[in-house]
């Protein structure tokens, strides 16, 4: 049990990081809807806002459905292959599609599943005429899953490494076949990761733009983040964008309310690293899969990024690395990633202390039931909200008090904090409970409380995983482009954004580079952020 | 944690100072443009350096990403911007410009400007401008189509990269060249141009990182690109395809604030932009042809360029007038299956 100051302190975080984030989102949506448009005065709800609003969830649902349905097996098999070389590298690539800009993600894509990419090249050696397009729906699928699945993988593998060790013994000792294994073992524990997974990813295909928009082949291909960009920036109806955006929210809400949950109650902590001994699948058919599987895996997402590295290797990388541009450039990410990421700790810290607070109440009101659930659905649900919207409508309010460009760091960390947000509490709110499970007893019978519990309690239990949040936060911070560009100023670039100016001046090779520079930074980021894992092994 | 927050905080304010910190005793005149105008390689650079050395004043640029967004931020500061000058909006901005109230009459002499179709204008001064063309591989085509006619009913396995006119001005620009070509048949030559595109990206960079990638061997580009290649790359093997019907223009202009509070200092520079120091910048920096006449002859390079026969403008009237509904005419042209 919780002292009672504890109780209170608890619920005050989570109160604070609830008004903190509903002020951050509410105070630029009023402004926007105040704003006059230019007198189109288009109607919401037409034939193209349908068809548009049927294919955002068409390509949403089945990225989805793909993603999940195939890190399933991946999950599985890393799990029971607990030791082999380089496989906490594979783990740690998988971060790196998350940090990438998704155009340099799609050109990745293209290089391999392209028309004049290696699979063509090899399908016409192999004597096939005309070359297979992806554009349309299948370059959609196939980049969302590039995309998530690494992250569906990785959380489900947490989830399989959390089971305790004794579960393999037990299962060994019992002599379970590998399907009994799935059955009893495997199924339980993918089922608690996979809701709250599934509605990541959700969110996440159904935000998607520059990815629908380069594959998807034509403006059948449209989503309503297009839309709303397009009511936005290039018709000037900022009602309108507002409008399309909560017609966004709303409809993806009642979706994942459909799947039954947004919560984070799962208790993955989105891979650790420390996996517990296997004893299973000694067999040669089960390790022929598992071979199999991965090898699989490690190609589908390593080749686009061997692609991006084979291109970003014929620039000229010195030269890129030593002009002032760059540094200046690096170093402002790197600030605003750390602001970003530390910003969104605070918040996620906030929100775990209040749940875990109303959680540990031997009485559950009702009133604090909701509060716990409203806290967890607003810290995912804020991935909805499109950036462009929440810059536009920042930039509107700050611009009375003076110079927007003196602001606007601290603007694009604010809302890099708020986009990790839901990563960050996958991450870290298993952990937290698990730890407090773990440790609350000991320091009650210590009487340990204060700055000296969280030097020798919390601070070594839970290094780990916000090492882990922390990285997964920056990594995101460093690929967004979107909320820099309303500011954009000469003083102010970020790597993305240096890698589109040289995109759009014609210097590809440039672009290629540095692209390849930043999934280099976001794989150091990853490798920080589960440091010590493998002296535990 | 708490401390690695205040220190990241600090650093970002650091990061900040260097935007505040340019208040100075002599005058200021801010510009805003687009990124690629002031990048280190655009024309930005040497236009400040030469801009102030007659004018005894400090010229600021403040860019976004481009021409739209260039307007989108004007119409969100409304009469309380910065800006003293707006440069980088294009022809088809024109209209929607005027009809925000923020721009004043240049009342400066435009005689010296020389763009193809004749552009004049009492509110906004052109710089450059560039004919939309199709840019081709010329190792994969060796036959590049001669007119739009052409290329709506070529070989659909030869694929094409446009933009989207929802989100770019070139891709806007495609849509008014095929208008301009077609008239009211524009969306049944759509439908057949259709299966010759590959996809339709969000913006130039996108399309034409597809292009330089060797995705596909056409893209939607400008008349000068090739001259990018050839003086940069030394290359020719990117080149521009030269249509019959003629090409439709993009012409970039500059217009200045009402509530400039250095009225003199902007029509200074309004009329610096059309002198030959300015122009001659203009075409190996922004990659544009020049609106005036330039101090130097204009590079090798730009003598190979395509000259199309005839130039497509329409009005920025019934382009504000008809934008929307054209461009729902695309989609429905575009999305048929």
């Amino acid at each position: 049990m919780l002292t009672r100051a504890e109780q209170t302190r608890g619920l005050a975080a989570g109160a604070a990081s609830l008004l903190l984030i509903g002020l951050f989102v509410t105070l630029p949506t009023a402004a926007l809807l105040m704003t006059a448009p230019d007198g189109l005065g288009q109607t919401l709800f037409d034939a193209y806002t349908l068809s548009i609003l049927r294919f955002t969830l068409l390509q949403a649902v089945l990225s989805t459905f793909l993603s999940v349905l195939l890190a399933v097996p991946v999950a599985l098999s890393l799990a029971r292959r607990s030791r082999f070389p380089g496989r906490i590298w594979i783990i740690r690539l998988m971060a790196v599609p998350m940090g990438l800009p998704v155009l340099i993600g799609a050109l990745g894509l293209i290089g391999i599943f392209g028309r004049q990419g290696l699979l063509n090249d090899l399908l016409t050696s192999a004597g096939l005429r005309n070359p297979v397009s992806i554009y349309g729906l299948t370059g959609i699928l196939i980049a969302h899953v590039f995309f998530n699945l690494p992250l569906a993988a990785r959380l489900m593998l947490a989830g399989l490494e959390r089971l305790p060790p004794e579960t393999w013994r037990l299962s060994a000792s019992l002599g379970l076949s590998s399907w009994s294994t799935f059955r009893f073992v495997e199924r339980p524990a993918l089922a608690a990761v996979i809701p709250g997974a599934a509605g990541l990813i959700f969110m996440l295909c159904a935000t998607s733009f520059t990815l629908v928009l380069v594959l998807g082949g034509g403006p059948a291909a449209t989503t309503l983040e297009v839309a709303i960009y397009q009511s936005l920036r290039f018709d000037f109806d900022p009602p309108r964008a507002v409008m399309l955006a909560l017609l966004q929210i709303a409809l993806t809400a009642i979706i994942l309310l459909g799947l039954g949950r947004f919560a984070t109650t799962d208790r993955s902590a989105g891979g650790e690293g420390r996996a517990p001994k296997r004893f299973d699948g000694r067999d040669p058919a089960a390790l022929a899969w598992d071979t199999l599987v991965i090898l699989l895996a490690t190609l589908f997402l390593l080749l686009p990024l061997a692609s991006i590295v084979v291109s970003g290797w014929r620039a000229d990388l010195g030269r890129l690395i030593t002009m002032p541009a760059f540094r200046q450039a690096a170093l402002t990410s790197l600030s605003i990633a750390l602001t970003a990421a530390l910003l969104s700790l605070l918040m996620a810290g906030g929100i775990i202390k209040a749940r875990s607070a109303i959680a540990d109440r031997r009485h559950q009101s009702k009133h604090l039931a909701a509060f716990s659930t409203a806290l967890a659905t607003l810290s995912s649900l804020v991935l909805l909200v499109p950036p462009v919207v929440l810059g536009t409508g920042w930039f509107l309010l700050i611009r009375p008090f003076g110079q927007v460009t003196s602001f606007a760091p601290f603007l694009i960390a604010a809302i890099n904090a708020l986009m990790a947000l839901p990563f960050v509490m996958r991450v870290l709110e298993p952990a937290v409970e698990t730890h407090v499970a773990r440790t609350r007893r000991l320091s009650a019978s210590l009487g340990i409380g204060g700055i000296s519990r969280l030097r020798l309690i919390d601070w070594p239990g839970l290094r780990r995983p916000l090492f882990m949040a922390l990285s997964f936060a920056m990594a995101l911070s460093l690929g967004d482009l979107g909320a820099v560009a309303l500011f954009g100023s000469n003083d102010l670039t970020t790597l993305p954004w240096l890698i589109y100016s040289r995109l759009g001046s014609y210097r590809t090779h440039d672009a290629d580079g540095l692209a390849l520079i930043l999934g280099v930074i976001c794989l150091i980021l990853t490798a920080l952020g589960t440091v010590g894992h493998k002296e535990k092994q | 944690m708490r401390k690695h927050f205040a220190f990241s905080l600090a650093a970002l304010m650091l990061a900040a100072l260097p935007l505040t910190a340019t208040a100075q005793d002599k005058k200021t005149l801010t510009v805003y443009t687009y990124e690629s105008f002031v990048a280190e390689w655009g024309p930005g650079p040497k236009v400040k350096e030469t801009f102030e050395k007659t004018c005894d004043c400090t010229l600021n640029f403040v860019a976004v990403a481009d021409g739209v967004a260039l307007l989108t931020r004007l119409k969100l500061e409304g009469a309380s911007s910065d800006a003293d000058l707006a440069l980088g909006l294009d022809t088809n901005l024109i209209q929607e410009a005027k009809d925000t109230g923020l721009f004043a009459p240049h009342g400066i002499d435009t005689s010296a400007a020389k763009v193809p179709g004749g552009f004049k204008d009492d509110v906004f001064v052109p710089f450059d401008y560039g004919h939309f063309a199709v840019i081709y591989d010329s190792e994969t085509i060796k036959t590049p189509p001669s007119s739009m006619k052409d290329l709506v009913e070529g070989d659909p396995s030869q694929k094409i990269v446009i933009q989207d006119p929802r989100t770019s001005t070139p891709g806007l620009g495609l849509l008014l060249w095929v208008k301009s070509v077609y008239g009211d048949k524009a969306p049944e030559a759509w439908a057949k141009l259709k299966d010759r595109i590959l996809t339709v990206t969000p913006g130039w960079s996108e399309a034409y990182g597809l292009f330089t990638k060797g995705e596909a061997p056409m893209v939607l580009s400008y008349v000068t690109s090739p001259a990018y290649h050839m003086m940069e790359e030394k290359t020719e093997r990117y080149k521009a395809a030269k249509f019959s019907e003629g090409h439709y223009i993009q012409i970039e202009v500059s217009g200045m604030l009402k509530a400039t509070k250095n009225k003199a200092l902007a029509e200074q520079f309004l009329a610096f932009t059309l002198s030959p120091q300015f122009q001659t910048i203009i075409p190996t920096t922004n990659w544009m042809m020049p609106a005036a006449a330039t101090a130097d002859p204009l590079p090798e390079a730009f003598g190979k360029l395509v000259e199309p026969s005839k130039t497509f403008l329409m009005s920025p009237e019934d382009v504000a007038k008809n934008r929307q509904a054209w461009i729902r005419e695309w989609l429905t042209a575009m999305s048929m299956n």
